[in-house]
């Protein structure tokens, strides 16, 4: 039943573990460009493991290594895991005590999304979860150190479009959420809110800026309707 | 195959960072009664985060991107398999990029 979920998670990942590849192998590759050695870059991927901010890392990295300007960046970068795991956190109910606080060591955006979708229709088990998170976790391991010793063999996954692929993935699994005009207006505030923030506020706030006007406008929609009815 | 310590300890820092956020939000909810209003709130959160994600990626990378992420949510709104969503939106950003 465990490796049975498990397995079921790894497949349902499998598109995107595709996807990780070329990226993980492209960013190894820029790692190395800045006298990252093989053995660092898979430390980072392995002590990090988020590849928006590694990459914001990577541009910023020179040596000695700015230690708390790295910090405090990518930081910035991953404050959306704040409300990822938030809200990942009330469909870990069936999680064994104690495993959640390592599971979540594991949540990169794409495994997030992936369980959300499943908590959509059924209860998420840690098996699962962990065939999403683990197979995303060793991917990127495998193929940032293949990148950093070997070079980008593939070339700029933008060329085949494998960089789309993410923004592909999370349209596909926003279709699952839609359940009539509210969610709507919903993703309405979300867009608003996550462009316009993009356009004025500097750095990666606008995701959860975009996020939390999402939250908003469900809670005030939620009043209305306790008002109506 | 080296690790110099200056450069472990920048990336145990920015570990330790990066696993405070992904810790911190089990926390968040800890205290909070997740019930009407609240949990009409947080069942929005995960579709408002993806479309925060979206949107202004597919706008500012270009216009095939934007055509393109036009053409996946057509295909993910007819409920196509996932695989097959993706699959549409890369050939449909491949093609558009050679277009435009």
């Amino acid at each position: 039943m465990a490796f049975r979920d498990f397995r079921l998670g790894v497949v349902d990942m499998l598109p995107l573990l595709i996807a990780f590849v070329p990226i993980g192998a492209l960013w190894g590759a820029l790692a190395a460009g800045k006298g990252l050695s093989p053995a660092e870059a898979g430390l980072m991927s392995a002590g990090v493991f988020a590849g928006a901010s590694q990459f914001v890392a990577v541009e910023l990295w020179h040596d000695p290594a700015p230690i708390l300007l790295l910090a405090f960046t990518v930081f910035i970068v991953n404050v959306r895991h704040f409300l990822m795991s938030a809200s990942l956190s009330r469909h870990m109910g069936a999680f064994p005590k104690g495993t959640r606080g390592i599971a979540v060591y594991f949540m990169c955006d794409e495994a997030w999304a992936m369980a959300e979708r499943r908590a959509l229709t059924q209860e998420l088990t840690l098996a699962y979860y962990l065939g999403l998170a683990l197979s995303a976790y060793f991917t990127w391991l495998f193929s940032s150190l293949a990148g950093a010793v070997f070079g980008a063999q593939f070339g700029d996954p933008a060329a085949y479009g494998i960089d789309f692929a993410f923004s592909a993935m999370f349209i596909a699994i926003l279709a699952g959420f839609w359940k009539g005009p509210r969610t709507g207006a919903v993703l309405g505030a979300s867009a608003l809110a996550a462009a316009l923030a993009k356009l004025f506020v500097p750095g990666v706030w606008y995701i959860v800026i975009g996020g939390l006007a999402g939250v908003a406008v469900a809670a005030a929609l939620y009043e209305e309707e306790a008002v109506a009815a | 195959m080296s690790v110099d310590l200056h450069t472990a300890l920048a990336i145990l820092a920015m570990g330790l960072a990066t696993y405070g956020t992904r810790l911190g939000g089990l926390y968040l909810l800890r205290f909070v009664n997740v019930r009407g209003r609240t949990r009409a709130a947080l069942d929005a959160l995960p579709p408002a985060i993806l479309m925060a994600v979206i949107v202004p990626s597919v706008l500012t990378t270009g216009v095939a991107e934007t055509v393109a992420a036009g053409i996946t949510a057509v295909a993910a709104m007819l409920r196509l398999p996932m695989l097959v969503t993706i699959v549409v939106g890369v050939v449909s950003v491949v093609i558009l990029r050679g277009v435009l």
